[in-house]
């Protein structure tokens, strides 16, 4: 079981991840964020708010398994659509959801939770990543995790190209966040226990800041871009 | 590198064999370092083939949308046939450690035109490039003269594996004193008999033997289709 959730967790997974910044480059461009202190500042935000959302939705995901094929993806996936307010980056979700989707469903060729995905049209991520650790065996805590690592290091990566960051301190950077990162996994971990046990999704929560949406929708307009996000 | 980076067994996995039965469209990579003409051949290419065939364009140019812009002002495809996918600064993870996003433009380009041919060009890169067989058939590698004569010796996956090896711009041989004689031995001992061709796109922009070359590629790829 291990084994295969870490695979889930691994940068190299081909899911389309390395050609996305996380909202990186559209701050870099803007001479927003410039270096290690800056990156952390913003991971910072991003896991309290973007990070707490994309780990219950994930959480929920692998949670339903047990209802799969009959579990009501659509509803759930609307939910998360109505919580991410910039048009550009509910594309971004669906574009990764859809690539790690192709990826998981190789993988894991007979989970019926995975096999239930191929009916839905460009499914966000975070569903599809919940989905496809409790294909590997996970639980609900870490489909929260991993929403939440990929989060920070998709960034975090994209920083180490765009701005040539020494990426030991990037790293030690990400090792400072673990804790934060902990205590949101384990926030949306049990939000998302509720929302499943009462079948709401209106329970899950709807954190976010301005600037990232904004950013996203700037980025999104853009000729010249090195991410695709 | 990985001994399966090298394409020893491109064609080995269960999904690409699978994926070629299933396949009418033949997908050719154009990879190779940055300036050699790339975008240029894959021009010629749409220019000589575009009238008989049903042909599609995914570019990865480091620079997004530079090589669409290209293609679009040479008026060599309309707009809607031609797809430019962001690479996040590594055009060479996009074509092979995670082919995700181009086999997304792939898949659009087959839905939308039903193409006969593919052609997906790599953003401009270095000699350890090359594709991976999950995304494309086979592989054209394209390097240039003026990048100097010790090019072919040097090898590197793309020049020493790729179906079809392009050494471009040999108006420019003289000029920088690189010797084709050289060049043609070198491929010839690296490429263990895997063809190699020389052209020079300014010169003869119709590239006749790449075009012949494509043609036997796709002569070759219908009958897989009709099993």
């Amino acid at each position: 079981m291990l084994t295969s959730v870490l695979l889930l967790a691994d940068s190299r997974l081909p899911s389309g991840g390395h050609g996305h910044s996380g909202g990186v480059e559209a701050l870099v461009e803007r001479g927003l964020l410039a270096d290690v202190n800056d990156l952390t500042c913003f991971l910072n935000g991003r896991v309290r708010t973007a990070g707490l959302v994309v780990g219950a939705f994930a959480a929920v995901a692998a949670l339903s398994r047990q209802e799969w094929p009959r579990w009501d993806w659509e509803r759930w996936d609307a939910a998360l659509d109505v919580r991410t307010t910039s048009s550009a980056l509910r594309e971004v979700s669906r574009a990764q959801g859809s690539a790690l989707r192709r990826t998981v469903r190789l993988a894991w060729p007979d989970d019926p939770g995975l096999r239930g995905l191929d009916d839905i049209d460009q499914p966000h991520h975070p569903l599809v990543l919940g989905a496809a650790v409790a294909a590997a065996g996970g639980g609900h805590e870490q489909a929260a995790a991993l929403a939440v690592h990929h989060l920070v290091g998709g960034a975090a990566a994209a920083a180490v190209r765009l701005l040539g960051l020494d990426p030991l301190r990037v790293t030690a950077a990400q090792a400072g966040l673990a804790p934060l990162a902990d205590d949101v996994t384990a926030q949306a971990a049990s939000i998302a226990v509720r929302a499943v046990a009462d079948d709401d999704p209106d329970l899950l929560p709807a954190d976010t800041t301005p600037m990232p949406e904004i950013m996203a929708e700037l980025h999104a307009a853009e000729e010249v871009t090195l991410f695709a996000s | 590198m990985h001994r399966d980076d090298l394409g020893a067994e491109p064609r080995g996995t269960a999904l690409a064999v699978a994926g070629r039965r299933d396949r009418r469209n033949l997908r050719i990579g154009i990879g190779g370092p940055v300036g050699g003409g790339k975008t240029a051949l894959v021009a010629a290419l749409c220019a000589q083939l575009r009238d008989e065939l049903s042909v599609v364009v995914v570019t990865n140019d480091i620079y997004t949308e530079e090589d669409a812009e290209f293609l679009r002002r040479h008026a060599v495809l309309p707009d809607d046939r031609i797809r430019a996918v962001r690479t996040g600064c590594c055009p060479h993870t996009a074509i092979r450690d995670d082919i995700t996003a181009n086999l997304a433009a792939v898949e659009e380009l087959i839905t939308a035109h039903d193409p006969d041919l593919v052609l997906v060009e790599s953003g401009g890169d270095n000699l350890t490039a090359t594709f991976s067989y999950g995304l494309v058939d086979v592989q054209i590698f394209v390097v240039d003269v003026a990048g100097g004569d010790k090019v072919p010796r040097k090898g590197g996956p793309g020049v020493s594996r790729s179906d079809l090896l392009v050494i471009n711009k040999t108006d420019l041989a003289p000029l920088v004193g690189a010797d084709l004689a050289v060049m043609r031995a070198d491929a010839e001992r690296v490429r263990a008999g895997r063809p190699t061709v020389f052209t020079s796109l300014r010169e003869a922009p119709q590239v006749p033997d790449v075009v012949r070359w494509v043609r036997a590629q796709l002569a070759t790829w219908r009958p897989v289709q009709a099993m």
